[in-house]
């Protein structure tokens, strides 16, 4: 109940006039050191409490958060009369409702029936069709973060598609780094947040890179998927997000890979003595800015993930404006065992669900 | 057997074409895939050691599910009971242990399963007081002072009275008329800012005139048997009495007022407020005590009306500090309002009854200035004890 007309500044000022009522005050002062006599601290369930409750069934959603972080999209592949490297993939829009944090429904546009799309993962300098069919009830497009001419830039007007319709995008995989792709139809807003984003990586391939030194080369050749170099370390995509569930455009649940919590209630297992590896993205819309901030370590970081040497070096918390991202590369080897805690710095957003721990195993 | 069809058959053809037009559904095309607008009351908050409790009351056309509950712009465990989906105009209970800060405010956002929210604010956080506690016991006292102090003292005007003269006698009728009109048009609309904050479907702001209604319509009718309207010995009495109690339902919606105030932090209980109230609510045992000039009431009857018109307050009180439901009270204080309605009604006809019906020099002025004065010394004397 509230009786918001009062003025209390006014009344505590006058609150000592009439001594004559001297009883009451003496009553009142005793009455109100009891009821501030309740807690001030964490009651003893308190620390565990600050989460979402119930979990979210990976099969009735149609993804899980965990297969995510590795699943990578290869494609198929073929060689054409050049000699080259031909990926194709299919990439499927779709409406399609998704669970974001345990009972919270959202209807959402996909890639695939996913949020974040399918991971797909290229080799520079490789020749790409990337065949998109809009199954949705609005136009969309895939604008990829990459280079490559106007008409293949996914915009209204170069590389829409109609509900029903189909198109191919063809470019060539350059540069290499950690980059993205997202609907750029209007409003383009709404048409990020709905789900349709998703990771596209393209590993450094250093036969296109003569002038490398050896340990350039060794780097070049760790990033590249299914090498024997690539093959110790851990790698895994993060896509930061975050949904709008009453339409008010602030997010009301926020996560890496969209479940809110997914990485708290269950960690990602860390192998103590292997490097790890993040292609980390931001794609959360409404906030300016989002955060990865690690626990206990501290890691490199390329941004972009255009270089192969870091450009920030020894650092425990990133930065990370809407579309930005990059690699996030840093080891547990000699680290005790246990859990490691992962989050935005934004404790907001940690506290909505943007919130994580890696298992370390020894 | 006949006139039974005759009742029958119009109800079972209601029936039938409910049941027709639930069968043919034609309004299916109506319906896209858009869930229905969802709507959601927090209805009270109560606080205690370490934990929060909500009760919220589901007010959409179809059952809906809390899905989480953000505090403070953070996801909370909490457990509902009783679990599972609420359908319209179903309770249930929110519990969350929560950290709470004593003084400071505290947001709470429910989700439903479809992602739309629903905000309550805490806007000073302190533990919901028990009534048995040594706090009971001060907001007792304090209830006397703003309920039964005040009424006592105004009735101690009542030898002053006895001794006016029949202008002076006029002037103190309308004075109550006045002070009556006040409370009426107070407790009608402190019932309306709690029909405010009731669940919208409930329609509280309707029941409220409704309710004040039937109330003023049903005493008057009470009166009319008992006879307060006659000229016999038992009316004067009558009116007092059904003055008293009036002022008393609205005494309890002051003392409800200034607990809620209390227990959401917007008061503080200083001897200044308690004062004020007293000196607002003198008025009151005044105009309790006017139909009785001409009578010889004994100090028990006195004591009786006192307590009718003043204990209200210290029970208003009590209930006001709880959580308490927003709807109830707002039905309490039109039962109020329509107590006072009626009174007013009954003093009015008195007047007429004395001083405009009879062949004597009718005392206008008086009368005018009396009513005038009563509005105008309730309306400035609320001014230092609004809560």
């Amino acid at each position: 109940m509230n009786f918001p007309r009062i003025n209390r500044r006014h009344l505590l000022g006058t609150g000592l006039v009439g001594s004559w009522l001297g009883l009451i005050g003496a009553s009142a002062s005793a009455a109100l050191a009891t009821s501030s006599d309740t807690p001030k601290g964490h009651s003893p369930h308190a620390a565990g409490s600050m989460m979402t409750v119930g979990d979210v069934d990976p099969a009735s959603n149609g993804f899980d958060p965990h297969s995510i972080l590795t699943d990578w999209d290869r494609g198929v592949t073929s060689v054409d009369s050049d000699g080259r490297t031909v990926r194709e993939f299919l990439i499927t829009a779709e409406d399609k409702e998704i669970e974001i944090a345990p009972g919270v429904l959202f209807s959402a546009w996909t890639y695939n029936g996913r949020v974040p799309g399918p991971t797909l993962r290229v080799t520079e300098g490789e020749r790409l069709r990337i065949v998109f069919r809009n199954n949705g009830s609005m136009p969309h497009t895939m604008h990829f973060h990459g280079i490559h001419g106007a008409s293949m830039d996914g915009l209204t007007g170069a590389g829409e598609v109609e509900p029903g319709g189909e198109f191919t995008y063809r470019f060539d995989a350059y540069p290499f780094g950690c980059h993205l792709y997202h609907c750029h139809s209007i409003p383009l807003k709404r048409h990020i947040h709905k789900g349709l984003y998703g990771g596209f990586i393209i590993d450094p391939d250093p036969d296109l890179h003569p002038d490398l030194d050896p340990q350039a080369i060794a780097i070049a050749r760790s990033r590249q998927h299914g090498t024997p170099e690539n093959a110790i370390w851990q790698e895994m995509v993060m896509v930061m997000n975050g949904f709008d569930t009453n339409f008010d455009d602030e997010n009301e649940v926020y996560a890496v890979n969209t479940v809110a919590h997914a990485y708290a209630k269950q960690p990602i297992a860390i192998a103590r003595d292997r490097p790890v590896r993040i292609y980390l993205i931001n794609i959360t819309e409404f906030d300016q800015i989002n955060s990865f901030h690690l626990h206990a370590n501290f890691f490199d970081y390329h941004d972009h993930g255009t270089t192969l040497a870091p450009t920030s070096r020894t650092i425990d918390t990133v930065m990370l404006c809407q579309g930005q991202r990059g690699i996030v590369e840093f080891s547990f080897a000699g680290f005790e065992p246990g859990r490691y805690m992962f989050h935005a710095h934004q404790s907001e957003f940690a506290e909505l669900g943007w919130m994580g721990h890696f298992e370390v195993v020894a | 057997m006949r006139q039974i069809l005759r009742i029958a058959g119009p109800f079972l053809m209601i029936v039938l074409v409910a049941i027709g037009f639930v069968q043919l559904d034609p309004l299916a095309v109506l319906r896209g895939n858009a869930p229905p607008v969802e709507k959601l009351t927090i209805e009270l908050a109560q606080i205690n050691q370490g934990e929060l409790k909500l009760r919220l009351r589901a007010e959409s056309s179809e059952a809906m599910s809390v899905a989480q509950v953000q505090v403070d712009g953070a996801y909370w465990k909490f457990e509902q009971t009783p679990p599972g989906p609420l359908s319209r105009l179903r309770t249930a209970w929110i519990t969350m242990n929560y950290p709470w800060v004593q003084g400071e405010s505290h947001h709470i956002t429910v989700l439903t399963n479809t992602g739309a929210t629903f905000d309550y604010a805490i806007d000073v956080a302190m533990s919901t007081p028990d009534p048995a506690s040594s706090l009971g016991w001060f907001l007792g006292l304090i209830g006397l002072f703003v309920g039964m102090v005040p009424v006592t003292l105004g009735m101690l005007f009542f030898p002053a009275l006895r001794a006016a003269g029949p202008g002076i006698m006029a002037f103190v009728l309308a004075l109550t008329m006045g002070l009556l009109a006040y409370l009426f048009v107070d407790t009608l609309s402190e019932a309306q800012d709690l029909a405010e904050k009731s669940a919208e479907t409930l329609s509280i702001r309707k029941v409220v005139w409704l309710v004040a209604l039937v109330t003023a319509v049903g005493l008057f009718m009470i009166g009319r048997r008992l006879g307060a309207g006659s000229g016999n010995g038992r009316g004067p009495a009558m009116l007092a009495c059904a003055i008293a109690l009036g002022i008393g339902l609205h005494n309890f919606g002051e003392g409800l007022a200034i607990g809620g105030a209390f227990a959401s932090g917007a008061v503080t209980l200083g001897s200044f407020l308690v004062i004020g109230f007293t000196l607002h609510n003198i008025t009151e045992g005044i105009g309790i005590v006017a139909p009785l000039t001409d009578q010889r009431p004994d100090l028990l009857m006195l004591c009786g009306l006192s307590a009718l018109a003043g204990l209200p307050a210290v029970l208003g009180l009590w209930v006001g500090v709880q959580a308490f439901s927003t709807h109830w009270a707002a039905i309490a204080l039109a039962v109020g309002a329509g107590a006072i309605l009626q009174v007013l009604i009954e003093v009015g006809l008195l007047i007429q009854r004395r001083y405009l019906d009879s062949a004597a020099p009718q005392p206008l002025s008086s009368l005018l200035a009396g009513g005038v004065l009563g509005l105008v010394l309730m309306y400035s004397t609320s001014l230092i004890v609004t809560v």
